[in-house]
């Protein structure tokens, strides 16, 4: 199949970018995206062409590293990670926007590739737990209910991609954050630190600049993982109590 | 905007999801309100007297406790501080959202977002400028677009929705309104930290549908009904 691509082109942080329009002939439906994107690259290599910039890792959808804006959708049509889209997913003679995420909290590295060390600052600010290392302790030794454990299970499949931040109107991470509050919050070994934890991360989130969450539901509608928006009212209570707390 | 550095000294006091908190919980003061004003409204089906009566009783309700018109002044405290917070709030969040992402997509699709949603703030600013024409229609300015007596509440009323203009503007207000309480009810109870399970954000978006029907159906109720010559002198 033939498609039409029109890619964001940007050669570093400082500079000015544009779409630029590809045509990319001879793709199988079988390609995923990103191999779509090698494709695509080795044909501009060959003309002495500057490659496209993208980030990928593990490919199998369980890194986060991949993810791209496409035809307006974070990580495109289909629930799960750029990696993970297909090509059967398009159509012959298509046209395919691909954008990098947009917030200014992410900053254009390159091309498709945004910093997102934001992340890694607001997970520094209090998304863990302290614990002594060494041994591991009898898993017996703490009982956490079953629902507890499934809960915090589910939203710790978070893989911190960004889809949040990318699909929401306002440029938030509420959903990110409310993923590593309740993921932690719901167990055991998560409660000394609970209202640290929230208040720091928070305070970290909007010192990089996201934004506040309306509750609109782009956030979750995108997310690969399927987070449900229940987190961020997680989140919310979280905040309060530690408010209430005199934190 | 990203930083490189942490935040040290955090305070819960100053995020983003306080604002919100103060966002909900005076937009809670707001629902209250109109869910009084609107049944108060419907007075009007019981004609002239009724409907004057009921504005005087306001006036003098708690009396000897209250001063006369007390009651209505510590209603009007409690809804200016409400309104200057929710506004207060609504301006920081949205300035905070528009330079949260200064640089736009070329391509963006909404997926899940109600229209609702979307149409909060253009919305509430909608809301608050039919507000000020609200109150200079009936309590401060008492306008009568028919040219009529202004000293009658009950007259004043058929006099403002006898004219046709008056009442469309009345009712897209109330189609405002409705949107906004349709998001910002779900919204308040998640912001209250309130839906932290499937079945609750259910309830709540049902309670936000419930809301936005029985308060704006009820409001609209008394212009329709003098248009159309059911409510009459």
């Amino acid at each position: 199949m033939k498609v039409t691509l029109k890619i964001w082109r940007q050669p570093d942080a400082a500079s000015q970018g544009a779409m630029h329009t590809y045509e990319l002939d001879g793709v199988s439906e079988d390609m995923s995206f990103l191999e779509m994107l090698d494709v695509l690259n080795e044909d501009l290599v060959a003309r002495g062409e500057d490659p496209v910039a993208f980030d990928s890792d593990c490919r199998e959808g369980i890194c986060g590293m991949c993810g791209l804006m496409i035809n307006g959708q974070a990580h495109g049509p289909e629930v799960t990670t750029t990696c993970q889209l297909h090509m059967r997913s398009f159509k012959d003679g298509d046209e395919i926007v691909i954008e990098p995420w947009r917030a200014d909290a992410f900053p254009v590295v390159k091309d498709l590739v945004v910093d997102r060390g934001a992340f890694d600052r607001i997970i520094q600010a209090g998304g863990y737990i302290s614990v002594n290392t060494g041994s591991a302790p009898e898993a017996h030794s703490v009982p956490v209910p079953r629902d507890d454990a499934v809960r915090a299970f589910n939203v710790a499949t978070c893989i911190g991609c960004g889809a949040c931040v990318a699909a929401c109107p306002n440029g938030s991470a509420s959903l990110f954050m409310g993923a590593k509050v309740t993921h932690l919050g719901e167990l055991p070994q998560g409660q000394p630190e609970r209202d640290s934890r929230v208040v720091g991360m928070v305070a970290q989130h909007d010192a990089e600049g996201f934004g506040g969450c309306t509750n609109i539901g782009e956030c979750t509608a995108a997310c690969p993982k399927e987070i449900p928006l229940d987190v961020i009212s997680r989140l919310n209570w979280d905040l309060h109590a530690a408010l209430r707390h005199g934190h | 905007m990203a930083t490189t550095t942490l935040v040290t000294g955090a305070r819960a006091s100053r995020s983003t999801i306080t604002l919100k908190l103060l966002m909900a919980a005076s937009g809670l003061v707001f629902i209250l309100y109109v869910l009084a004003h609107m049944y108060g409204n419907l007075k009007a089906f019981a004609g002239h007297d009724a409907y004057n009566e009921y504005a005087h009783h306001l006036r003098t309700l708690g009396e000897p406790m209250l001063p006369y018109e007390g009651f209505l002044w510590i209603m009007r405290a409690v809804l200016i501080v409400a309104l200057v917070v929710h506004v207060y709030a609504a301006v920081r969040l949205g300035h905070r959202a528009i330079h949260a992402r200064s640089q736009r997509y070329v391509v963006k699709k909404n997926l899940a977002s109600s229209f609702s949603s979307r149409w909060m703030r253009w919305g509430g600013v909608a809301i608050l400028l039919f507000v000020i024409w609200h109150l200079i229609n009936f309590t401060i300015g008492k306008v009568n677009v028919a040219g009529g007596e202004t000293n009658d509440p009950y007259n004043l009323l058929v006099d403002t929705f006898d004219t046709w203009w008056m009442t469309v503007i009345y009712l897209l207000a109330m189609f405002a309104l409705a949107l906004h309480l349709h998001h910002g009810t779900w919204s308040a109870a998640q912001t209250l930290g309130l839906t932290n399970n499937a079945r609750a954000r259910r309830n709540a978006k049902a309670l936000g549908w419930i809301l936005a029907v029985v308060i704006a159906g009820g409001f609209s109720l008394v212009p329709i009904f003098v248009l159309a010559g059911v409510i009459s002198k």
